[in-house]
């Protein structure tokens, strides 16, 4: 009975670390989706949108011990945060890929990946080495629920995820630009042809992305802390969430995110290997989805055309 | 400052040998991989491990190197070979990540005080940098040779066919498969060999230097320098190792912080590909077979120029 | 007499029945064609033969030997070579490099060395081996009049220029059987003459040529065998004369009259 409910516990935090990882997976997604390109520097957008909410949430909160404006001042510097990273994701596409749309792909590869380091290391350089406690807005005493132990940043996590995913998913369903979108990442000659303003979604598409990748980000530093190469793993692995899924597929970044919480969480206890090898656990699940489903568990079946 | 020159060039010298094994990967064959830390990591500690715990000679280690990192390579080559572009290098970068997660787990303090190679009762030091360089470039050389004639070869014909186009290569009774997992098995023994020497340098194996930053900047060497383009790989070593190491080379290592240099490390990246995102020397412009003599060939290049210019 | 001979071949893709129980000939020494509309599995038929697709059931039989899911390169070197719908050149390559990579395991095995023994010499003497083949692709090149373009790259030929460029590269294994996947497709009258000249060329050479073709033009000027495909199955078999007076031919091309 208490391995179970021990087993349960691990599933819990598994579909919260997921949670995170999902929010961040749907950039990749999403820029793969249209761009067809790894965005390598998404990582460390979700550190700024850290560093951000951090800034801001200290900055309004003062001296203030109120419950009810620290949590408003956490909500407000989430959405100080997203807009910060918005302008910034877009900012990044016109400087750094927006020229080498049409050159080998390993170009914008590479470029992302020199906006990556620019981007870690400016903030190592401005905010210094050292990590920093994101402070709770509320008190974080956990519930207990017949053994199972449950934070409030935990339930603040997950409500939130749902919430932009609902969202997110309502956006690209329902809306103009939404639409837009996905036509984009069907088929973007034809889509340019029959007048969507290709340059408009795809910094649509950024904005987006990093919007959610700092919402990522800040709930993320309740569990890691905040430091300026926070975004390298936990990007890496919101990747490998994105291709689990099935990359270009929205639906798929969640549920691969999800997938691979839960199996970063429950898989060392289960197999009886060091929770240190965890990372393991996750690339290993991503070679083997690679290997019997390329396109991930979503994805569609691309053949080439011979 | 003449030190961190010497410094910068043993640095190029073992990232060139990583490069010339990325580039026959990535440049020749065209599979996009991320996992050279992973065969530099085995290197490393092929070398630490004969060296240290079996007390044997150095010059030993290094085929052993070579040996274990082809045979890895061979072994993340047969499965993965199937993947294409962009799935390929998530699968090796996530190998990568496995095989430095594996060696942290089994000791993460790695091996320390590991015996100097040494050549007929000569000790090359890391106090005395001459030596080392001229066996690190010797090396080099012998490597550069060995992959220059590879790639001129019926081997680097059929490679380039398969980067070009894996279809059209299979039409032309070309065996894909066998050189995808033949160019991996290369390029991985190639970057062994590059582990064994770090390790002869530093006398120190840590399982935390084996980053995924490491395969990056590997990558970055070739493109950088020029895709398939051998000279120009090197080269991509070179501008890199100096950036790493430029704030020590001017003295000013206090007044610039570490950060900075990989700040103007990631500006050089965008700018770089920017700029001219077929490297800075170019992709390889050799020409199978091509008889005309080297001043015939250089008058038509300048022909051709000209042509476009006035086109333009 | 039959050079190839596929035997109920059939192709399913989740539910589409691609290619149902075809019987196709080859005959040596003519020019086959392969006609049907749009979707017929034409092409799905050529890739099953030269190993690029894996037949669901049935046999393919080249040469008294059944080739039936051996991999592309090796169906290739058994003497089948193909160019394809949409051109598949090596872009960032000089035209007189694509022939030469058609040439590639032509030149330098030796029966007589093993293929160790091989390898090892191409490596030492590389430069030797790539003049002999900068040769020979040379003399493909003239063959068909391309000598002044051979320092040009692939990417920068003319569409017309660029699939004769393919059948070159093609022809330089020096295949028994070559297929030929809609080279007229693009070309202008003009183009298409010249492609005419030279599958008259190639066939003078004793190549049996298999080729799909929409414009009924060539084909009925240069095919002396044509089998009729529709909707997965072979409907005709016969001669131009035949074909052309075939009811069911018709009927597939321009639909039945009472529809």
């Amino acid at each position: 009975m208490n391995t179970l409910i021990q087993y349960l516990q691990y599933f819990l935090n598994g579909v919260t670390l997921g949670a995170i990882y999902a929010l961040i997976a749907l950039g990749y997604t999403m820029v793969y989706g249209i761009l067809k390109f790894i965005n390598f520097a998404h990582g460390d957008i979700l550190m700024i949108g850290a560093y951000t909410g951090l800034f801001t949430y200290t900055a309004l909160l003062g001296e203030s011990t109120n419950a009810a404006w620290m949590l408003t001042s956490f909500f407000i510097a989430m959405l100080v945060s997203m807009a910060f990273c918005a302008i910034l994701g877009m900012f990044i596409e016109k400087i750094a890929y927006k020229p080498l749309r049409n050159a080998n792909r390993l170009a914008p590869l590479l470029s992302a990946i020199g906006v990556s380091f620019i981007l870690s290391n400016g903030a190592a350089w401005m905010f210094g080495t050292q990590s920093r406690r994101f402070p709770y807005p509320f008190d974080d005493t956990p519930i207990v629920i017949a053994g199972l132990s449950i934070t409030p940043h935990q339930i603040l996590t997950i409500v939130v995820s749902i919430i932009m995913m609902i969202v997110l998913t309502s956006f690209v369903n329902r809306t103009r630009m939404g639409k837009a979108m996905r036509a984009t990442s069907l088929d973007q000659p034809t889509s340019e042809l029959m007048g969507i303003d290709v340059n408009k979604v795809i910094s649509m598409t950024f904005a987006i992305g990093s919007a959610l990748a700092a919402v990522g980000g800040i709930l993320a530093s309740f569990d890691f802390r905040v430091y300026a190469s926070m975004g390298t793993m936990t990007g890496l692995k919101a990747f490998v969430a994105a291709v689990i899924g099935g990359i270009g597929n929205i639906q798929g970044a969640m549920l691969g995110g999800i997938i691979l919480g839960i199996l970063e969480s429950v898989g060392a206890p289960l197999l009886g290997i060091p929770s240190a090898l965890r990372d393991t656990i996750a690339f290993a699940t991503l070679i083997i989805i690679l290997l019997v489903k390329p396109d991930g568990i979503l994805g569609k079946n691309e053949r080439e055309k011979v | 400052m003449l030190n961190f020159f010497q410094l910068i060039i043993i640095y190029a010298g073992i990232y060139a040998l990583m490069a010339i094994g990325q580039n026959c990967i990535t440049g020749n064959t065209g599979m996009l991989s991320l996992c050279h830390a992973g065969f530099f990591c085995i290197g490393s500690y092929a070398t630490g491990i004969i060296c240290k715990t079996l007390g044997l000679s150095f010059w030993l280690s290094l085929p052993v190197a070579a040996i274990c990192s082809a045979v890895v390579g061979f072994l993340i080559g047969v499965p993965t070979l199937r993947l294409k572009g962009d799935y390929l290098c998530i699968a090796t970068l996530g190998l990568g990540e496995i095989i430095r997660n594996i060696a942290t787990n089994m000791n993460p303090v790695g091996l320390m005080s590991i015996p100097r190679a040494e050549l007929f009762g000569y000790q090359f030091s890391s106090r005395n940098k001459v030596t080392f360089i001229l066996l690190v470039w010797f090396f080099v050389l012998v490597a550069y040779i060995l992959f220059r004639q590879l790639s001129h070869s019926r081997i680097g014909r059929a490679m380039t066919a398969v980067r070009e186009d894996e279809v059209a290569a299979q039409s032309n009774g070309i065996n894909v498969a066998k050189y995808k997992i033949g160019a991996f098995t290369l390029g991985a023994a190639i970057g062994g060999t590059a582990g064994c020497f770090a390790t002869a340098y530093t006398l120190t194996v840590q399982p935390s230097s084996y980053t995924f930053m490491v395969s990056v900047m590997v990558l970055c060497m070739v493109v950088l320098g020029g895709m398939g383009n051998l000279l120009g790989v090197i080269v991509g070593a070179f501008i890199i190792e100096f950036i790493q190491y430029f704030p020590q080379l001017v003295g000013l290592s206090s007044v610039i912080p570490a950060q900075a240099t990989q700040i103007i490390y990631g500006l050089c990246l965008v700018v770089l590909m920017i700029w001219r995102p077929q490297g800075i020397l170019g992709r390889d412009k050799y020409r199978y077979g091509d008889p005309r003599s080297a001043k015939e060939r250089l008058v038509s290049f300048f022909r051709r120029g000209e042509k476009k210019g006035g086109k333009a | 007499m039959k050079i190839l001979e596929t035997e109920n071949l059939s192709r399913i893709f989740g539910g589409v029945v691609a290619v149902n129980d075809v019987n196709f000939s080859v005959y040596e020494g003519m020019v086959n064609g392969l006609i049907g509309p749009n979707g017929a599995g034409k092409t799905t038929l050529f890739n099953q033969i030269t190993g690029m697709d894996k037949p669901t059931r049935g046999k393919i039989m080249f040469d008294g030997k059944d080739i039936t899911g051996l991999p592309a390169w090796k169906i290739s070197r058994l003497g089948i070579a193909r160019t394809f719908q949409n051109i598949r050149l090596y872009r960032e390559l000089t035209v007189v490099e694509n022939v030469m990579m058609g040439l590639h395991f032509k030149v330098g095995s030796d029966p007589f060395k093993g293929r160790f023994a091989q390898a090892v010499k191409s490596y030492f003497c590389a430069s030797k081996e790539n003049r002999e083949l900068y040769a020979q692709a040379m003399e493909w090149l003239s063959f068909f009049g391309m000598e002044s373009e051979a320092q040009e790259f692939a990417r920068n030929l003319p569409y017309g220029r660029q699939r004769e460029l393919e059948i070159a590269r093609a022809l330089a294994a020096e295949p028994k059987v070559l297929f030929l996947d809609e080279p007229a497709a693009g070309m202008n009258p003009a183009e298409t003459e010249h492609l005419m000249g030279i599958v008259d060329k190639i066939k003078k050479h004793g190549i049996t040529v298999v080729l799909i073709e929409h414009d009924m033009k060539l084909v009925m000027n240069i095919c002396d065998n044509i089998t009729v495909l529709s909707f997965g199955q072979k409907i005709a078999e016969g001669s131009p004369e035949e074909i052309r007076s075939n009811p069911l031919v018709i009927e597939a091309y321009l639909g039945r009259e009472d529809d």
